[in-house]
């Protein structure tokens, strides 16, 4: 028995040798953290998930992800907390911070890369390619991006009229509507309905009243809202949305609550869902 | 309430206890400090410290860690524990109250806002910041003070403090309502306290502004303890008492002002440990100004270590941790001062 065991060893080392070329075998593999919910999720369509040791608060897709080791909040890094997972590379959303914290890190001679992170096709597009070299996976970057631009040119063909829109969320118990400077409202615009709340800035209490005056045909709302308000009822109910065109003509999206707040790879399904709900695409 | 100050138990301190309690507060803190600099997300033995010590650096990047990183931050916490224990101690006697703390009665709030105008006006700058930081802090204080000692309860104070920190939060509301969502999260952040800004440059010049401070408050002892015992003793033991409460209320302002702007809000270390030392040593300021800077050095030095392990590699909110320790002594107080009265 033991002797088999011995054999199966010496085979398995020997096989291991055969396979790893000598170059291959000093070089320490990469180690990499990513600070950002969209970079995290590139990194696993990359599928290149293996080189993650850590991510932060926001990486929530895929769900795999959140069983890495988190740094918290990426605006609020604590140094220390990133040294200690050893990484070779951080990739760092821009927004990523504070300052003095990326500074530190950088002087331990950790590799930062600074990636764009705005609500653009462009920035998005950088950024893949950003990552896709950092990660030497280039090939695998530029299918990415192909699969990218023909969903997003499939999600745009067909023309519809505009309709006027507004983006709900539930946060601590109130609800929140999306201004003019959120990513929300990008995707809303993207997907060609017009933001009520545009001159807004971030998000901030609904006012019944706004609300009605500018008569919303259609409402976004987030899954997570629906389960806090306890179902898709208690929306069309709510005093300062019964009233509505939205509610009147059932114009009422439910959208997962990462796809409305982030501009990732995965914005073409944001739009795909708006504009079936909104006009039955 | 006001026995809670230990008036009644002003007895001559026996020299022999309180040097042995100072004695055991500086050793605590000295332990303490080898923990927090040796415990963290980033693992570091004590040991490696001794070959250090020695000129042996066989781990680069944790020797640059723990001089960088680490060291500057247990030492920030020290430095903000000893202010804001030893104004603590000093604001309770100024005010003849129990429950006056930097936090509670508006002085973090105002030195805050002048914190956030700063950075709004002239988008930063260490002197600058910590300049409105202390005209914000010294500002809210005064107004404590004036409107405290109107009303002849200690909840006169706490009443003052609560609208200094309404008025103090809504201004810095109004100066972040243009804010953007990101803004928005950083200032929560903010508001909860955090040690991680500190720097040696930072320290540089910290440490010896907030000696001079500390060891210029300790100097006023034995006005303290006339304090204590009403104004008219105040007079009558020679104080110029108008000169000597401004004289104080300033020096507060400009030990708290400089280390709130660095590390935002963090609650009740001023509050507790100079009722914890007054406990212990009794009420003579001679002692309980030093065991309370020492106490406050201790207690935050500990805080911070906490703050860095309990959810490593993510780090708590320093205020955060202080506030759930301190709250519930906050609570125990004031249940103590009920029954006792």
């Amino acid at each position: 028995m033991s002797r088999m065991k011995y054999l199966f060893q010496a085979l398995s080392v020997a096989l291991t040798l055969c396979i790893s070329p000598a170059g291959q075998a000093t070089e320490t593999p990469m180690r990499v953290v990513s600070l950002g919910g969209s970079i995290t999720e590139i990194v696993y369509a990359l599928d290149a998930q293996d080189l993650l040791v850590g991510v932060d608060q926001s990486s929530l897709y895929p769900p795999q992800a959140q069983t890495l080791p988190s740094v918290g909040y990426y605006r609020h890094l604590p140094s220390e907390g990133v040294v200690s997972l050893k990484p070779t590379l951080v990739l760092a959303s821009a927004n990523a911070g504070p300052p003095q914290v990326i500074e530190q890190i950088k002087r331990l001679g950790i590799d930062v890369m600074p990636l764009s992170d705005e609500p653009t096709v462009n920035s998005l597009e950088a950024r893949v390619r950003a990552i896709a070299k950092a990660l030497d996976r280039q090939a695998q970057g530029e299918a990415l991006l192909s699969q990218f631009r023909t969903a997003w040119d499939l999600a745009h063909t067909k023309s519809v009229p505009a309709l006027s829109a507004t983006l709900l969320i539930m946060r601590g118990g109130r609800l929140l509507a999306a201004g003019g400077d959120t990513t929300a409202h990008v995707v809303l615009s993207e997907s060609g309905l017009e933001n009520i709340f545009s001159e807004q800035r971030s998000y901030q209490p609904i006012s019944a009243e706004a609300l009605n005056a500018q008569a919303p045909e259609v409402i976004i709302v987030t899954t997570s809202t629906v389960n806090a308000m306890g179902n898709l009822d208690a929306i069309k109910t709510h005093p300062a949305l019964r009233l509505t065109p939205a509610v009147r003509d059932n114009r009422i999206v439910v959208l997962d609550d990462l796809l409305a707040q982030g501009f990732g790879l995965r914005v073409t399904e944001a739009i795909h869902t708006i504009r079936q709900g909104a006009w039955g695409d | 309430m006001i026995n809670l100050l230990g008036i009644g138990r002003l007895r001559p301190a026996t020299p022999l206890t309180t040097s042995w309690g100072l004695l055991l507060l500086a050793v605590g803190l000295f332990f303490a400090v080898l923990v927090a600099s040796t415990q963290g997300a980033y693992p570091i033995a004590v040991a490696d410290l001794w070959s250090w010590a020695f000129g042996h650096a066989n781990d680069e990047v944790a020797q640059t860690i723990w001089l960088d990183i680490r060291m500057p931050r247990v030492l920030l916490g020290l430095v903000t524990g000893a202010v804001l224990g030893m104004t603590g101690a000093v604001m309770q006697a100024l005010f003849r109250n129990p429950l006056a703390e930097p936090g509670l009665v508006g002085l973090s709030a105002g030195a805050s806002l002048g914190a956030v105008l700063a950075i709004v006006l002239t988008g930063g700058g260490f002197l600058w910041i910590g300049g409105f930081a202390f005209l914000g802090g010294f500002a809210a204080t005064c107004l404590a003070y004036l409107l405290g000692t109107r009303s002849q309860t200690p909840a006169g104070l706490l009443l003052a403090g609560i609208a200094i920190n309404a008025v103090g939060f809504s201004a810095m509301g109004v100066l972040i309502v243009h804010a953007n969502d990101a803004e928005l999260r950083d200032l929560t952040f903010w508001n909860m306290g955090s040690l991680a800004a500190a720097n040696w440059q930072m320290l540089a010049w910290l440490i010896p502004w907030s000696g001079l401070a500390v060891a210029i408050l300790w100097r006023q002892w034995r006005a303290l303890n006339a304090l204590l015992l009403g104004e008219r003793e105040t007079f009558h033991l020679g104080f110029d008492i108008r000169r000597l409460r401004w004289h104080l209320i300033l020096l507060i302002a400009l030990a708290v002002g400089p280390t709130v702007a660095v590390t935002g809000g963090i609650g009740f270390v001023g509050l507790v440990l100079p009722h914890l030392v007054r406990l212990w040593l009794g009420a003579d300021h001679r002692w309980v100004l030093p065991a309370s800077a020492l106490g406050g050095a201790l207690a935050l030095t500990l805080a911070d270590w906490l703050s860095r392990v309990v959810i490593s590699p993510a780090e708590l909110p320093i205020g955060i941790v202080t506030s759930l320790i301190g709250g519930p002594f906050f609570i125990w107080l004031l249940l103590r001062g009920a029954r006792r009265r």
